[in-house]
């Protein structure tokens, strides 16, 4: 029996499970807050810009993103699978080239900051 | 005797055979939303990296009527998703002290008071207060 | 003691005549504190000698009894009639093939149970004079839950991942496997990990968490593949990334 390859994929969307499920829901709330008129400081633009423009941030921000990215990317191509979408390959190779796309452009508008 | 076993197919519908498995659909959906917002972040950093007046436009699309249902729904997702994790994770990474594993509820609680202090404290220093 | 009706729904099925299986309706008068086991014995005994199924102990032991009763996997011999009104629905375990009538066709998880190597491998053989191999309390309740498994299958049916990918080596079997790999006396983890390991193996499962929620015995086979996952996950790291650590 071939032994799988998965845990390249599992071990990512593992991280960003745990990550996502500690950050992402504050993190929402910041922006809805910004959705219903009441942005909190950080969101103006001055302090957001300073703060994204450190290295720590930058590098923070885009691991971040990547894991958020890949752990939802993953749990599409299984959602696919069991809503009866037989052709995995292809749904994985989009899904994660989706999430690798998101996380390249990402790290160029950082670069720009 | 012959033998002529009978194959019942499966088909998509398995999803409403009972309502644990539609709650299970629900937690995987919830990748579309934090998906969705993380991409939205990815264009915001563009706009923060465009300048003042691009980062304003991102704020008034996040003030359309369209973004705020988006916000509602992903927040109500994210936080489905953060409860199931919690709940699961005791049973990935049990803890055995001496004889014992300690009980689910507690690897469970420890994860959810570290959740609640992490949203309060981003909240504080995000200046949300 | 006081009697009551009950109305069963059961899914029929017979090789040589029908072309698919159909409901059949049987209408009896029973005691209150009858399991459904008790309902299907009284209707082969005076109603029906035609129906077939699998029982053996009537105690929730021999694992033999499964079936989905109103679509859920359960053993009949622990579904009390009381817990149901109106019709009560029986059929065949799901994702299995029918064989006739509630009995299913379970060659596939005999062979899965046999491939996952689930004996003991002494970690180092001792000679018969060196004496017993021995372990302590912690060690035995290290695995202790997942040796309750009875081989009901009930997991298997509940599990959308094996009915979606019949080659899945699913719940069961693959917490037999994680019983042995936790066990201090047993050496075999690494005899286990290409099947455990495999694409067929923990891989296959999505977390769906139903196989714990309806195993009779709390078995809890959601946890034993989640800790093979992970445990798989950081030998792989290990053999890909830090090969000067291979042996
Ligand atoms: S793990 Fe539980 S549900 Fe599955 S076969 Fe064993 S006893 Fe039955
Ligand atoms: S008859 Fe043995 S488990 Fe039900």
């Amino acid at each position: 029996m071939a032994r799988s390859n998965k845990p390249i994929v599992w071990g990512p969307f593992a991280a960003g499970g745990t990550l996502t499920a500690f950050l992402t829901p504050v993190l929402i709330l910041l922006t809805l807050l910004a959705a219903l008129g009441h942005a909190p400081d950080l969101l103006a633009y001055d302090r957001l810009h300073a703060f994204v423009g450190h290295w720590l941030a930058k590098t923070v921000v885009a691991g971040v993103v990547f894991l958020s990215l890949w752990s939802a990317a993953h749990r599409l191509r299984i959602t696919c699978y069991d809503l009866g979408l037989r052709a995995d390959t292809a749904v994985a190779t989009i899904v994660y080239a989706g999430a690798l796309g998101g996380t390249g452009a990402a790290l160029l508008y950082l670069a720009r900051i | 005797m012959s033998r002529k076993p009978y194959v019942r197919e499966m088909t998509w519908r398995w999803i409403f055979r009972h309502p644990r498995y539609v709650r299970y659909m629900a937690r995987e959906f919830s990748c579309l939303f934090i998906g969705g917002w993380t991409l939205l972040m990815v264009w915001g950093l563009k706009q923060l990296a465009d300048g003042p007046a691009a980062w304003g436009a991102f704020l008034e699309v996040l003030r359309s009527p369209a973004s705020i249902v988006f916000h509602v729904l992903a927040l109500a997702f994210a936080a489905y998703h953060s409860i199931t994790w919690f709940n699961l994770t005791p049973k990935a990474l049990p803890v055995q002290l001496g004889e014992e594993f300690v009980p689910e509820g507690v690897i469970s609680g420890a994860h959810f008071a570290l959740w609640a202090g992490l949203t309060i404290a981003v909240l504080y220093l995000a200046g949300a207060f | 003691m006081s009697e009551r009706a009950v109305e069963l729904e059961v899914l029929r099925y017979n090789p040589e005549t029908d072309r698919e299986p159909a409901f059949q309706r049987y209408s009896i008068n029973c005691p209150e504190e009858w399991v459904v086991l008790d309902a299907l014995n009284h209707i082969k005994e005076s109603v029906d000698p035609t129906l077939s199924y699998r029982w053996s102990c009537h105690m929730a032991v021999c694992g033999s009894c499964g079936m989905m009763i109103n679509g859920e996997p359960k053993l009949a011999c622990k579904a009390f009639l009381r817990e149901y009104s109106g019709v009560i629905r029986v059929e065949p375990l799901a994702h299995f093939p029918i064989e006739r009538d509630l009995v299913t066709v379970i060659d596939d998880f005999m062979e899965k149970l046999k491939r996952v190597k689930p004996w003991l491998m002494p970690g180092e053989p001792k000679t018969l004079e060196a004496g017993e191999y021995r372990q302590t309390p912690a060690e035995l309740k290290r695995f202790k839950q997942f040796t309750l498994c009875i081989n009901c299958m009930l997991c298997y049916a509940a599990c959308p991942e094996y009915g979606l990918i019949p080659k899945f080596i699913g719940p069961a079997a693959l917490s037999l496997a994680h019983r042995y790999n936790k066990d201090s006396r047993d050496g075999g983890r690494d005899a286990r990990r290409d099947e455990v390991a495999a694409y067929e193996g923990v891989w296959e499962c999505s977390f769906t968490g139903a196989c714990s929620e309806v195993c009779p015995e709390h078995v809890d086979p959601a946890a034993a593949l989640q800790q093979e996952k992970i445990e798989s996950t950081v030998d792989w790291y290990k053999e890909h990334l830090m090969p000067w650590l291979k042996k």
